[in-house]
Formats: C-alpha cells, structure tokens, sequence
C-alpha cells in the first residue's frame, strides 16, 4: 500500500501562507512528519495556480525533496505547472505522479506530459457531465481513459485509477460504490490496473472528531478491496493498519475486548456499507 | 399450484401519534410502505387539517379569499367555520402575524389567539409559528404554554432554535415537528439531537419540507421515501416518527394557482387547476410516506379524503 502523504494542500491556511511567503520551514517540517509516519510519496497540492503555476510547483518539488528521500505527487490543473514540476523533480526518488487526467477533453494534454517524462499518471473517472453515479459507470469512464492513454503512449501500468470518493455526509450511497469501483478496476487489465483514492473526502463536512475515525475504517475497507494507494494523512493511516486486525474480528461477528473501540467500528461499518443512515452523530446512537 | 403474492416484511414501524383532547386523531402506526395494506398493518388513515392563520388571508389566492371571504376576519370564526361548516378533523393555526416584516404581533398577543381558538374548538390544534427561527424560538414558547394539556402539535423546531421549542413542547406535554430543509441527513441528526435533550422520539412528527409540483416536489418526494424506507428496512428508531406535508403554504404561492385564466387562456379556470395543483401534490407526497397534510382548499380536501378512500 503506496501512502501519498497529504497535508500539502493549498487548502490548509498554514500551507498556503507557506506557499505565498516561500517559507520553507512549515513546508519542510510537514513532509518529513509525512515521511517519518510511513508516507511513500508527498503530495504537493497548488490549487489551479493558474498565476505563477510554474514557480510555485517548481519551488514546492525542489523544496520538499531538498529534506525528504520521496517522489512527488503533483496536484494540480494546471498543465504547465506540472510540466515545471516534472522538469525539476529527483527521479532517484522513484517516479512523480501526476494528479490528474480525466475523462474531460481539457485535461487529456497532461497524458502527453506522463509519457513525455516518464511519469506516473492518475485518471479520475470523471467526465465533463458531472460526478459518476455508480460503480459500473465509473468503470465505463476508466476503459475510455485507458483507450487513451494507449494513444498517447502511457503505459497501463503507469496509470492510477481514481474513482472518486464523495463524502459521506452527503452522497453516502457512493461509498460502498467506490469500494466495487476499486474491484472492478482491477480487472480490467492484467496485470490489474493500479488505483487510488483521495480518502479524507470521505468524511469532508463530518464533525471533527468523526473524520478519522470514518477515513481510518473506510481506509480498510478499500484495502481489501485491492486499493494501491491512497493521498490520505500518513499518521491516521499508520493507526489503521494497526487496528486491522481487530477491524477483521469485527467484520467476523467477533467480539473484542476494547468495547467503545468495538462499537466505533461496528457503527462506522454500518455507515460505510449503507446499513444505516449517516447523521453527524451516529457514534452517539 | 395457485399464484402466491409476493410479500415484503419490513423490521420497523412508524410510530403512532394522537392530537387533541377533546376530538382525537390519530396517524402513522403502519408496518408497511404508504398504502401496502396487502403487506402488513396500516390502521390509521392519513390526518388532514385545514390551515388558518391569526391574520386575515388578504395575501392568500384569489379561489382561496373567495371561499374564506366572510369567515376568516379573525382566527376564531375562521377555525370554527373549518370545524362546523368544512367538518375539519384538524385545524392548522399558521401565527404568520407574529413575523418581523408582517404585523409583528408579540408571543403574548399569539398565545391569546391560541387560547381563544382552543376555547371554541373541539377538534385538535396544530400550532405553527411564522418560519422566523429568532421569532419563533420565543412565540412558540409562549403558545405551549398557552396551549398546555391540549396535546398539540407545535412547529416548527428547526437546527437553529429546536432547544427552547422541544423543551416548551416537552413541559407542557405537546407533540413537537421537526424541520430541515429537504436534506435527509440532517433531518435525522435534528431528530438525534431532539432526542438527546429528553425529547421521546415517539413524540416527533418529521417535516422534511415540501415543495409543490413542478417546483422541486420530486425532492420532497425522494427525501420521504428514503426516511421511510430507513424506518421499515433498517429499523431506524429516530426515522420512524410520521411525516409532515405542510402541502397549503407550498402550492398556493406558485404561479400555476394565482394566475388567473384572462392571462393564461390556455392553462383554463384558475380556481379548478389551483385546487387540482394542492390535490395532486398532497396525493403525491401522502404516496411517498406523509401522514399528516395541512392544505388550504375545501376542494382539494374532499378530493384528497376520496382518494384516500378508494385507496384504503
């Protein structure tokens, strides 16, 4: 399981103060608490950056590799600043990937860039008609972008397909979809097609103290399913596979000896699967 | 070998909730989805109560003011005209005169009219306040205390003021609705929430808000169908209080029930397509899981209570 650390998002104000000062220190100081907790690659999130794209992608590469031994997930719409990315990333690191392609005709150029520099591409099973609304329809989406990526020379192997997890708080119904997404990718190719997610939409407009625990055993879940990767908070996931097991005997009718853990889990799988219907205070009922 | 019909059993039930002290209803109570009588228990039929409000319905539609005009001047005559002549089995008072931008009456000035009407009816009483969550919060107050033993329903308790109106309705032994804004999600989480001040969930009446036809009722429709579907097949206890179709407010403010036929010759008598508008849309939700419907028009009221027999 590939962990993408996370917390390099524009999105987080102390990142993006970062960002617009070019102060390493912050910058720096996540990637390596990233790397230390178990993430194999760091994402790097600029937004549209549709200003100075370029500079700033450049910066957040060489920065992040100038302390820490990993490939860098480049996050962003916009192609030319990818491109920047790519032209400065350290291959000795292993290989970038870039995030993303689509099924959307303005977003097919950056397959050129994945073959151009050899770089490790993810597709996410969208179009320009709006969100997917099942597991099948995202597979139909993952079999156009592979036609393409053919035609453009990227190998299937070098693709990640994304299927796009909604949040729970919203669109609960599509989290047991996204879990035979990841099934059915799999066997569109063989060797089966790699996949990842964006877990922490997951619990996106859940309450605090509900996020990890919804991203830790819906994490879990996925990685039963056969999920590769994940851009998700490395510390939260080291926890999740240590609760794996007991994750297991829960699934199994088994009882453990931690019961308010038993009953977080018991509850959270009920979600996830559609059992029962989500409310910001299902851990309380 | 005969043919055997297929039958659903369901693990939940919807609650069952009695109005009123004197002259009684009761709604919900079935184990089956609206009307499957074929699959199980359904023994109340769906609660219709006639809207009124505390001021006089000059805002109101046209075929509205015509039959109301001269027994509508204050709320009194106009919940006993509902009662006596219209044979309501419930009343519903909208206190629309205590809002900010209408006449502002005080909680005070909304608790006499609820006494005054209480005085003079038998039937059960439903209490709405104006929609103003700040507003509300206090008037609702005032008129569950006005109205206390009288086993009304008071609403609505929305996100932002549920606390001091489940605690009123609570002391003063009423039965509370629940409001949230076409989000099944939040709907449930509002009822948790009242639940969790003390509130017996079995004491709810949820309104996951209405919309007329052609306005969105396809949202309200989907919304009840999945709260009840969460109530008979996942046997969600805070999903199973009976819902609301506050169905009158929704339908009379659209175009198709106000636009008279001198403007639009081609959509005919307004009065006609306006009381075939509430029908239709109170039918299409009482179809997706509504028990208790307030409307506006005698008309749509019979019309609705035949299908509701023919059904039954």
């Amino acid at each position: 399981m590939l962990i993408i650390g996370e917390k390099l998002s524009i999105i987080a104000k102390r990142v993006r103060e970062a960002m617009l000062k070019k102060d390493k220190a912050p910058i720096q100081e996540i990637a390596i608490r990233q790397w230390k907790e178990g993430a194999g690659m760091i994402d790097a999130n600029i937004g549209p950056a549709e200003d100075n794209g370029e500079a700033l992608m450049e910066w957040m590469v060489t920065t992040i590799q100038e302390v820490v031994p990993l490939p860098i997930c480049l996050d962003t719409t916009n192609a030319s600043a990818i491109e920047a990315g790519l032209k400065v990333h350290n291959n000795t690191w292993g290989r970038p990937l870039i995030n993303s392609t689509s099924n959307d005709p303005e977003r097919f150029p950056i397959l050129e860039l994945s073959a151009k520099y050899n770089a490790l591409i993810i597709g996410l099973t969208v179009g320009k008609g709006g969100l997917p609304a099942d597991a099948e329809e995202r597979a139909a989406i993952a079999s156009e972008i592979m036609a393409r990526a053919m035609e453009y020379g990227v190998p299937l192997e070098d693709i990640y397909l994304d299927p796009l997890v909604l949040q729970i708080a919203t669109s609960q119904d599509h989290a047991v979809k996204v879990i035979d997404a990841i099934k059915m990718f799999q066997e569109m190719n063989d060797p089966p097609m790699k996949t990842v997610v964006g877990l922490s939409n997951i619990s996106n407009g859940c309450p605090k103290h509900v996020r990890p625990i919804l991203n830790k055993y819906y994490f879990l879940m996925l990685m039963d399913a056969g999920l590769t990767a994940a851009i998700a908070d490395a510390h939260e996931m080291a926890e999740a596979l240590h609760e794996r097991q007991l994750v297991k005997d829960v699934m199994e009718g088994k009882s453990i000896s931690d019961e308010k853990k038993m009953m977080e889990i018991r509850k959270t799988l009920d979600i996830i699967m559609g059992r029962n219907l989500y409310a910001h205070s299902y851990l309380e009922m | 070998m005969g043919f055997e019909l297929p039958k659903e059993t369901y693990s939940g039930k919807v609650y069952e909730v009695t109005l009123g002290s004197d002259r009684i209803v009761t709604f919900g109570g079935e184990n089956v989805l609206p009307f499957y009588s074929f699959e199980g228990s359904l023994p109340n039929k769906p609660v219709i109560a006639f809207e009124i409000q505390d001021v006089a319905p000059d805002d109101w539609a046209e075929p509205l003011k015509k039959v109301y005009d001269g027994k509508s001047s204050d709320a009194v005559t106009w919940a006993k005209y509902c009662q006596d002549e219209l044979k309501a089995d419930a009343i519903a008072l909208r206190l629309i005169g205590t809002h900010p931008d209408r006449e502002n009456r005080s909680p005070e000035e909304a608790a006499k009219t609820v006494k005054d009407v209480l005085s003079t009816i038998t039937i059960p009483l439903i209490i709405l306040g104006s929609n103003n969550v700040e507003k509300d919060s206090s008037v609702l107050v005032a008129v569950s205390e006005a109205a206390k033993g009288k086993n009304c329903a008071i609403g609505k308790a929305q996100e932002a003021n549920f606390k001091t109106i489940a605690a009123a309705a609570m002391a003063n032994n009423h039965k509370l609705i629940a409001m949230s804004e076409l989000d099944i999600n939040l709907s449930k989480q509002l009822n948790i929430l009242i639940t969790q001040m003390g509130f017996e969930k079995e004491r709810l009446i949820t309104d996951p808000m209405c919309s007329a036809l052609g306005y969105g009722i396809e949202y309200s429709y989907s919304v009840m169908e999945r709260i009840r579907l969460a109530a008979l097949t996942q046997n969600d206890t805070v999903m199973q209080p009976p819902m609301l179709g506050d169905v009158g407010m929704y339908v009379w403010k659209v175009k198709e029930a106000n636009a008279p036929e001198s403007d639009l010759p081609h959509w005919g008598d307004l009065e006609k397509r306006a009381v075939a508008w509430e029908t239709v849309t109170a039918s299409s939700l009482m179809l997706a899981g509504a028990e208790l419907l307030i409307m506006r028009h005698p008309d749509a009221v019979k019309a609705l209570k035949s299908f509701i027999n023919e059904l039954i």
